[in-house]
Parts: C-alpha cells; sequence; structure tokens
C-alpha cells in the first residue's frame, strides 16, 4: 500500500497505522506520541498529540475524513495523503493538547528523575508555548509507593494508561488501575496492595513521564551525567539484553533497551533491573548511542543528521522554526 | 392538534400493564413483524420512514440497521440506550415510567429485524423505578409469550435484560455504554471499529435511542410510507420534546416535526408561553450540549424565516446563527435568568463527566469550568471571554468522542451570542452577583443582529 505523508510517499503493509507508516520514513514528520506504545497492543489514542489530517482519504474514496484523526490508531489506506507538520490546522491542534496535558503537570522538571528523557518535555520544547495561560491551581497527589521498588507521583501523570496495558500483557496479574473519572482520575491500586510481580519494573520503562520512578535510582543522578552502556547477562527470566547507566564506575541504574522513540525493544524482569548492579553481573556490548535531540547525548557519542526535512524542500519551509531550531543544536 | 403516535394512550389508567396496553392495540405490531414480515422487510419499512435516531445525531435508523454486519455463526445484539443523562432531557424517563411496553415491544421487532437473539436495555442507575417497570413488563410479557423461546410460535428466541448502569453521562456514549455493559470501566472505545462491525463482546451491535426503538412499532403498524407523512422534510414523523425551564406548562410533548417553534412555545396546547408573564430571553433547543440561541435568533432564522421544529431548520444557519434538535431538551430561559451562571453550570457538568481519558477533555472542561466560576462570582477579566472560545476550539473535534464537542460547543455559543452580558459580568462584578443582566436586547427584532453578525 502507498502512503503519502507530508508529501513523500511510502510502501508499508495492509493494517499498518499512519503513526507506524511515518516512523518508516523516519525525521521530523513522525507524529510525537505520547500514549501509544508499539508493544502494547490497544495503547494509544488517549493523548490526541499525534493527530493528524487526512486530506486524502483513499485512492478509491478520496474525500478528506472530516476531522483530525488521532495517527496512531487510524490504519492507513492505499493511496491515502496525511498531513503531518505541513499542515498549520494540525501543528495548532497539537500545541493546544500540548497545553492540555501541561494544564495540571507540576513542571517540577529540575526535581524530577525523567528530566532528561521526558517525552512531556520533548513535547513541550517543541511544541508548546512558552507561558501557560492557566490560573488556577494545580490538581496534586500524595506521593506512594505502588510497589516495593517503584514509586508513583501521581501529579505528574498524564493518564497514558500506558502502565495499566502493560500490567495487563507483560505481567499475569494487574495489581493498579484507574480510579474516578475526569480530571480526578489517578493511577492506584485502590485497596493499598503492593505491585509485586517480575515484571512490574517495566511499568517504569513505560511511563512517559516521571510519575513512576525506580526507587532504586531516585535522586541518585540526573541522567544526563550518566552514560549509558548496553549490556547483556544470561537470565531465566527475560532475555537479560539491557542499558546500564554508569556514574563514573558504578551502575546506578539498569533500564531496557530503548529506541529512538523511547519504547523498550524488550521487555526485563526486575532481577535484572533492580538487583543486578554491578559490572561483574553483566556481559558489556559497548556505549549506547542516543539521540542527537537528547541532553543525554549532549557531551559524547556520535550522532546522525536528521535525515528527511534536510533534502525536502518543501518541508524545510514548511517546517522552518522547527529546523533552526535543530540546526541550532 | 398534531397525532399522536407514542403517547396516544398514554392517559389511559393501568397502560403500564400488560393486560391494558394489549387491548388498546398493543403488540400488534409484534404479531405483524413476526408472523407476515421478513427482517429485511422490517429494515425496509424502517429506512422508508426516514426515522431519523431520537438519541441527539439524527442518524438515520434504518441505514444504520443495513450496516450492521452480519458475518455466519456471530451472535448480533441490539442495545438500547436508555442511559438519558442529558441535562434538560427526560423524555425516556417518561416513556419507560408510563408506557413500558412501547419500549419492549419495540425492542422485540426491532431485534427480529436485526437477527439479535440476546438484547439490552442498558437503563442509568439513577432510575431505579424505571428498572423495577420494565423488569415487571419484561416479566408480562414473558409470560404471555412475546419474549423467550418461540415467540407465538414462529421459531424466533429472543431474551431482553434490563441492566442498570452506574449513572455516568459517558455511559450515554454507545462504545462507553458497551464497555460498561461488558462489565468495565465506562470509556468511548475509539472508533473504527464501529459497534456495526464489533460492538458488544466484539460482536455487531446496534444501539438505538429508546425513543428510536419505541418509534418503530407505528412505522410497523402504519408501515414506513404512513410515518414518513408526519413532520417536514428529512425530519419525518413524531418527536418527543422535553420542554423545561421558565415555561407556564412544562413536559413532555410529542409535536409532528416541522412544528413552528413560536407555536410550541406559545400556543396553550404545548408549553403555553412563558411563565409568570415574563418574557423569553434564550433557549437550549436539543439538550445542555446544544449551542444557546438568543430569543431572536431562535424563533427566526438569520433570513428571517420562522424557525420550526424539525432537524433541518433548527440547525439552520449552522452554528453561527443556528443550533441543533440534539435529544430535544428544550430549555426556555426568561429575562431573569443568568446566562453566565447557566454556561458555568453546564460546563461543572461536563467536567464532572468527563471520563478523563483523553487529554483536551480531561483537562479543557476543568479550565472552562473554573474560568467560568471566575466570571460568574465577579473576578473574571476582559481576555477571559478570548480564553474560553480558544480553549474551546481546542477542544472541539480532537477527543475520541463528541462529549468533547458537547462540552465545547454551549460555551462558544453563548460568548458569541451574549458576549455583552459576559462582559458586563467583567465591568460590574458586584452588580452581577446582586443581580443580573436582564433582557437587553436579546428578544429584538432580528436586522438589527444581522448587522452586528455581518
Amino acid at each position: 500500500m502507498k502512503v503519502t505523508i507530508d508529501g513523500i510517499p511510502v510502501e508499508v503493509e495492509p493494517g499498518t497505522s499512519i503513526l507506524n507508516a511515518a516512523r518508516q520514513i523516519g525525521g521530523d514528520i513522525v507524529p510525537p506520541a505520547m500514549c501509544y506504545y508499539s508493544k502494547l497492543e490497544g495503547s494509544g489514542g488517549k493523548c490526541r498529540t499525534c493527530l493528524v489530517k487526512v486530506s486524502k482519504g483513499s485512492e478509491k474514496d478520496p474525500r478528506p475524513m472530516p476531522k483530525l484523526v488521532a495517527s496512531c490508531r487510524t490504519t492507513v489506506m492505499d493511496g491515502m495523503e496525511v498531513q503531518n507538520i505541513t499542515s498549520p490546522e494540525v501543528v495548532e491542534a497539537r500545541k493546544g493538547v500540548v497545553e492540555m496535558l501541561l494544564l495540571n503537570h507540576p513542571l517540577d522538571c529540575p526535581v524530577c528523575d525523567q528530566a532528561g528523557e521526558c517525552h512531556l518535555q520533548d513535547l513541550g520544547f517543541e511544541h508548546g508555548a512558552a507561558k501557560t495561560r492557566y490560573e488556577f491551581d494545580r490538581r496534586t497527589f500524595e506521593k506512594i509507593d505502588i510497589g516495593d521498588k517503584i514509586q508513583l507521583h501521581m501529579t505528574r501523570c498524564i493518564l497514558c494508561y500506558r502502565c495499566v496495558f502493560t500490567a495487563d500483557q507483560i505481567t499475569n496479574t494487574r495489581l493498579h488501575g484507574i480510579l474516578n473519572r475526569g480530571d480526578h482520575s489517578e493511577i492506584s491500586t485502590y485497596i493499598t496492595k503492593a505491585v509485586d510481580n517480575d515484571f512490574s519494573g517495566n511499568i517504569i520503562d513505560v511511563c512517559p513521564v516521571g510519575a513512576l520512578t525506580d526507587k532504586t535510582f531516585r535522586f541518585k543522578n540526573r541522567v544526563w551525567f550518566t552514560k549509558p552502556v548496553d549490556a547483556h547477562r544470561d537470565c531465566d527470566k527475560c532475555c537479560g539484553k539491557t542499558t546500564l547507566w554508569y556514574k563514573g564506575e558504578d551502575v546506578i541504574r539498569v533500564t531496557g533497551r530503548k529506541d529512538v522513540y523511547g519504547e523498550v525493544e524488550e521487555f526485563i524482569c526486575n532481577t535484572c533491573r533492580f538487583d543486578k548492579k554491578k559490572t561483574a553481573d553483566w556481559v558489556i556490548e559497548g556505549p549506547r548511542k542516543v539521540s542527537h535531540k537528547s541532553v543525554i547525548s549532549s557531551n559524547h557519542y556520535e550522532f546522525t543528521p536528521l535525515p528527511v526535512v534536510k533534502t525536502n524542500p518543501v518541508l524545510m519551509e514548511a517546517n522552518k522554526e522547527q529546523f533552526e531550531r535543530d540546526t541550532r543544536l | 392538534m398534531g397525532r399522536k403516535l407514542l403517547l396516544e394512550h398514554i392517559n389511559v389508567p393501568g397502560i403500564n400493564t400488560f393486560d391494558v396496553y394489549r387491548s388498546k392495540g398493543g403488540y400488534a405490531a409484534v404479531e405483524k413483524a413476526i408472523k407476515n414480515m421478513s427482517p429485511e422487510e422490517i429494515v425496509e419499512e424502517v429506512k422508508k420512514s426516514g426515522l431519523r435516531g431520537r438519541g441527539g445525531a439524527g442518524f438515520p435508523t434504518g441505514m444504520k440497521w443495513s450496516f450492521l454486519a452480519k458475518p455466519e455463526g456471530v451472535a448480533r445484539y441490539l442495545v438500547c440506550n436508555a442511559d438519558e443523562s442529558e441535562p434538560g432531557t427526560f423524555k425516556d424517563r417518561y416513556l419507560m415510567t408510563y408506557i413500558p411496553h412501547l419500549l419492549i415491544e419495540g425492542m422485540i421487532v426491532a431485534s427480529f429485524a436485526l437477527g439479535a437473539n440476546t438484547s439490552y436495555i442498558y437503563v442509568r442507575g439513577e432510575m431505579m423505578p424505571q428498572i423495577r417497570i420494565l423488569e415487571r413488563a419484561i416479566a408480562e410479557a414473558k409470560a404471555k409469550g412475546f419474549l423467550g423461546k418461540n415467540i407465538l410460535g414462529s421459531g424466533y428466541d429472543l431474551e431482553l435484560y434490563v441492566q442498570p448502569g452506574g449513572g455516568a453521562y459517558i455511559c450515554g456514549e454507545e462504545t462507553a455504554l458497551l464497555e460498561s455493559l461488558e462489565g468495565k470501566r465506562g470509556n468511548p472505545r475509539i472508533k473504527p471499529p464501529f459497534p456495526a462491525i464489533a460492538g458488544l463482546y466484539g460482536c455487531p451491535t446496534v444501539v438505538n435511542n429508546v425513543e428510536s426503538i419505541a418509534a418503530v412499532v407505528p412505522i410497523i403498524n402504519e408501515g414506513g410510507d404512513e410515518y414518513a407523512k408526519l413532520g417536514i422534510g428529512r425530519s419525518t414523523g413524531t418527536k418527543l420534546i422535553s420542554a423545561g425551564g421558565n415555561l407556564k406548562k412544562p413536559g413532555v410533548y410529542e409535536i409532528d416535526l416541522g412544528l413552528p417553534v413560536e407555536e410550541f412555545l406559545y400556543s396553550d396546547e404545548y408549553c403555553g408561553g412563558i411563565a409568570n408573564g415574563k418574557r423569553l430571553k434564550a433557549v437550549v433547543a436539543g439538550g445542555s450540549s446544544v449551542p444557546i440561541l438568543p430569543a431572536n435568533l431562535f424563533l427566526k432564522t438569520i433570513n428571517n424565516e420562522p424557525r420550526l421544529m424539525s432537524y433541518e431548520s433548527l440547525a439552520d444557519g449552522g452554528f453561527v446563527s443556528g443550533t441543533m434538535m440534539g435529544s430535544g431538551g428544550f430549555i426556555a430561559y426568561d429575562e431573569d435568568q443568568c446566562i453566565v451562571r447557566n454556561t458555568w453550570n453546564f460546563t461543572r457538568f461536563y467536567h464532572h463527566e468527563s471520563c478523563g481519558q483523553c487529554s483536551p477533555c480531561r483537562e479543557g472542561t476543568g479550565w472552562m469550568e473554573k474560568v467560568l466560576h471566575r466570571l460568574e462570582y465577579g473576578h473574571g477579566k476582559m481576555s477571559d471571554m478570548d480564553l474560553l472560545v480558544d480553549v474551546s476550539k481546542k477542544i472541539e473535534g480532537n477527543t475520541i468522542c463528541p462529549l468533547g464537542d458537547a462540552a465545547a460547543w454551549p460555551v462558544a455559543s453563548a460568548i458569541r451570542h451574549f458576549r455583552d452580558e459576559f462582559e458586563w459580568h467583567v465591568t460590574n462584578p458586584s452588580a452581577a452577583i446582586a443581580g443580573n443582566y436582564g433582557l437587553a436586547h436579546y428578544a429584538d427584532p432580528l436586522p438589527k443582529l444581522e448587522e452586528k453578525v455581518a
């Protein structure tokens, strides 16, 4: 099937979502996704940051879709034409969504462990306004320990439901879920239970913000002072392929290997994540490549220039602001 | 006086019992449909009747039925949406309370037409009396052989269940209703797939409003063509209107679509005019989620033609000068009502009822409520109006389900038409708390307003 996204054609399998088709092209035209997670079935459609405009439905039915659609949950049709960053309407709507997401977010990045690898931070930087128009108290919650090694800071949560899907699909019991509705919704275990499962640590990796944090890493260090190194070990529960985060000679954190969209390649078990923090436990493979956009890479490792935008004059024009910011960095 | 199809025998004592209902010609549609008609013929009749969904969106019911996927060996379901919780709408509750067998009869005919052997009536949790009434009615119908195995010896089986909801407005959205019916959290699903393909338990499902299903009964009894003769244009048949607010005679009225709004409002047969000799200031024509209109724009369209109670005429002028039929929750406001307070109240409702799944609605409704609260209590700023319009635009169309639109439209329309009153709340905060803006120019003849719009 042939799809055109922002003027760039791509051949994809039937049943692919627009977002995944865009990811096959790569570069700036990939819509941001806060709630969609390709490894979790049924995720997506909630945050609305990946809204795109379908200017031509398909070859058979060329009518445009009446509303902006969530690209993560809309499958492509043959001959579909999609506008993402070339449509001012989409850019405007996305800006609105980012503003909404940040309304009740505490913006406590200076004390948040996720800072530096936070999707909301990136999103706010790229699409958000410099100032908020919200002049009321933000909703706040007490911090709770929802597991032995996992802390939940609900105030930061953007209710992407990823951790709920993870618990459903990766672990065999789900003990937490969404309580209440509207902006009172919160993630909790209801009757205070501990999330206790060999794979429960993965909810930390899937969390796009700093709502779920690793208690063995909390306040240990800023991520941009750490060096990510790929390593593996022989694990009887999981694949054992991880990223170790070094500070000096110490492993201060172990996570799954995250790709360019912040999604782990394979889920890892809690033993690997929380208990194996000595170099001797691991076989080191080499330094982890980190996106050049990430602050983690600001002082190390190579980076590749943007593939798409630099070669396409139409996109360069449409995305001038973004382009300037990227090249400046 | 218009013909009554649904409420014809509403005043007959004991019409809520099977025997009285039957003696008044009840269940004739079931006999006719099951004995003499094929399911396809019934769908064809409903298509011919031009019946449009009475729940709010106005989608043609016959079309909806014909979209139902019919794969071999997969059950199909009919679900009746009785989760009526739109502020200003109470027609379904009225119908279920006083003439429950009409709904049961419609359910049997519709289930037969769709080939569903199990059907559900999803009733809002607060309507406990109606749930009991429906359950009693189902038991009566079952005892007489109109439900259960082998209905009227035709070999067609149907089980009808009443399912109480938890009392959430969002569960009136069809996919959220299905989730709730399955026993899950009532979050709307992301469409596609539509319920006609994968609905309840992943099976093809049709979800219809109570009134739409009840209207199938007269359609079958009299034929689709006869039904289509009532009404005007593409708005055929009769509609129940829940008239409320500052009216002399509030209540549920069955009207022929196409009745002039002026007649509906002022004639003694219907609402009887505004109570206590006051003047009309504004009208919400179809339940809280449709745009509010000032009196002058409501009685006449922008082209100075009289407005009619029909899907098309109410929507005349689009969102600039029109509104929508919605679910028929007609709310009239007299000169003493404060539009700012009313808008705040509506928004408070949507804030409370947002499911919290998608971000624009979850955060935006709360934001709008807080800004409107500030305006109503005299702490507003002149920039708040533009802020509200902007926030409502950011919500509208960007959400999973129509609740976001429903929350955005009343705010956007109130500011569009009543901006003066909002500004007065900012400039005269103490006066706004003590009194209200009054009628102002909102009932003035139209041409003046036309200049303003242009």
